[in-house]
């Protein structure tokens, strides 16, 4: 069997993943992690921060939750259900910097949690900064041209 | 054209085998047949990749310990694990007072070690020989994938690395005995997801079965057992598929140590074990074992290992197999 029908052959074959009972998980836990975010931020409002500020611990606390489960080990088992749902919200990015700490400690603060923390998240970095530039440049150009 | 069977002469003996393993595989269905086993997998060490060590080494003193024998009685220990360096293994075997070869061959190292190991006692260069492997779950995750607190999904096809070492002694002495091996080529079919390795390595594994079928006078019905280590389900499912497609009916006596090792419903470990650990410990507490009590009496052990880098396979490359062919008789 040629490469190529090989190929063929075992993508046809390979049992897929279960897309539409990922779906339901990811929009479930997804959806929860979004109203334990509302939850905090209505209550930060509810002790008098400005909207901005409780926004900004809001996403705070639901990072300091997601190092926290990463940590004792259980957001591994939440995001084998979830998917998506875990990885989209700001809990994907503060895991996979919190996993990637703990991974590497053994390896020394400088050249293990330092140098390969962001090895997983380290493109979400660069891509996002670069965007946040060239969506800069765009949103000012189009002020400059039509004021 | 050269029939590219070893027959070895004066075949070796399996004198002695013993087996350590995590807690998942200790819960498997075979996990009361294993020598030993760690609730934590740590095994009183402080990283993942020290465990590894310890793991092999306790092994190793198992099996030579098993077999009534010292250090000083081994002319050589073959070993080998999945992480870079072999580390796995120079750090276990640092301990010990035994010429050493570092051996790597992925899943297939188990096979790659009895068959050097067959041929150098074969050749009288070796009164009694050492194999040893092993793989944790933990240290190779790390290395070839993700952080292990990572949040992600694996797709079905994607197999579980297992936590285990199995070491064997080579001598005169012991009721199975290695009587062929067929040294397997790199195959490579194009497959370049990590997730479904067991395609990676079933064109390799159907290579060296059609070459061995082809150049000796045995056929599948010979044998009790045909066993792969490790394809996991679906590439099981491809070995059999294929090999049908070339008139090789296995069906009947196929079985595979990724299958073997876990409930795969239960345990979530998707198409089943993989790593160097996986086969040397099923065929140490269960194959070996089941023909030293007469259950099974010709054995064929193929062990088939996904030679498969992760800086590689980031440039697009694909992953590139390999099976190693070891006949057993009881």
């Amino acid at each position: 069997m040629k490469k190529q029908e090989y190929i063929e052959y075992v993508e046809d074959r390979a049992k897929k993943s279960p897309i539409v009972k990922n779906c339901i998980c990811a929009f479930s836990i997804g959806g929860l992690i979004c109203i334990i975010g509302q939850i905090f931020l209505d209550l930060y409002s509810f002790w008098g921060l400005e909207k901005q500020d409780a926004s900004t611990l809001a996403s705070i606390s639901l990072i300091f939750l997601t190092a926290l489960l990463t940590g004792i080990g259980v957001f591994d088992n939440i995001a084998r259900v979830a998917g998506a749902g875990t990885l989209v919200p700001i809990t994907g990015f503060a895991n996979a910097i919190s996993s990637q700490a703990i991974d590497t400690k053994s390896e020394g603060y400088v050249l293990g949690v330092g140098a390969k923390m962001f090895t997983i998240a380290g493109p979400v970095l660069v891509f996002s900064t670069i965007s946040g530039v060239l969506y800069g440049v765009i949103y000012y150009i189009c002020t400059v041209i039509w004021g | 054209m050269k029939s590219q069977i070893i027959k070895l002469n004066n075949p070796p003996k399996i004198s002695s085998t013993y087996s350590v393993v995590g807690h998942l595989e200790r819960q498997g269905p075979l996990g009361a047949l294993f020598d030993e086993f760690c609730q934590d997998d740590k095994f009183g060490k402080d990283t993942w990749e020290q465990a590894e060590s310890e793991m092999q080494l306790r092994a190793v003193q198992g099996a030579i310990k098993r077999a009534g024998l010292s250090d000083c009685n081994i002319d050589m220990l073959l070993a080998g694990d999945l992480l870079n360096q072999c580390v796995g293994s120079n750090y276990a075997l640092a301990s010990i007072d035994i010429p050493y070869l570092g051996l790597y061959g992925a899943c297939s190292t188990c096979a790659e070690g009895l068959t050097l190991g067959a041929c150098l006692y074969s050749g009288g260069m070796a009164e009694y020989c050492g194999v040893v492997t092993s793989s944790h779950y933990c240290s190779s995750e790390r290395q070839f994938r993700f952080p292990l607190e990572y949040g992600g999904q694996r797709t079905p096809t994607a197999q579980w690395t297992t936590t285990g070492s199995g070491a064997f002694v080579l001598g005169n002495e012991g009721k199975v005995k290695i009587c062929e091996a067929m040294i397997g080529k790199v195959i490579d079919k194009g497959i370049k997801d990590i997730n479904n390795m067991g395609a990676a390595m079933a064109p390799s594994a159907i290579d060296t079965l059609t070459r061995y079928f082809r150049n000796s006078n045995h056929s599948p019905k010979d044998f009790d057992l045909i066993v792969t280590g490790d394809l996991g389900y679906e590439g099981s499912e491809i070995l059999k598929d294929l090999l049908l497609g070339e008139g090789v009916d296995i069906r009947e006596n196929h079985t595979d140590c990724g299958l073997l090792i876990f409930k795969r419903d239960e345990q979530d470990v998707h198409a089943g074990g993989s790593g160097c650990g996986c086969s040397a410990v099923v065929m140490a507490s269960h194959i070996v074992p089941r023909m030293e009590a007469g259950e099974l009496k010709n054995v064929l052990f193929l062990g088939t290992g996904a030679l498969m880098s992760p800086t590689t396979l980031f440039q697009g490359g694909s992953i590139p197999a390999i099976s190693h062919l070891v006949h057993l008789e009881a």
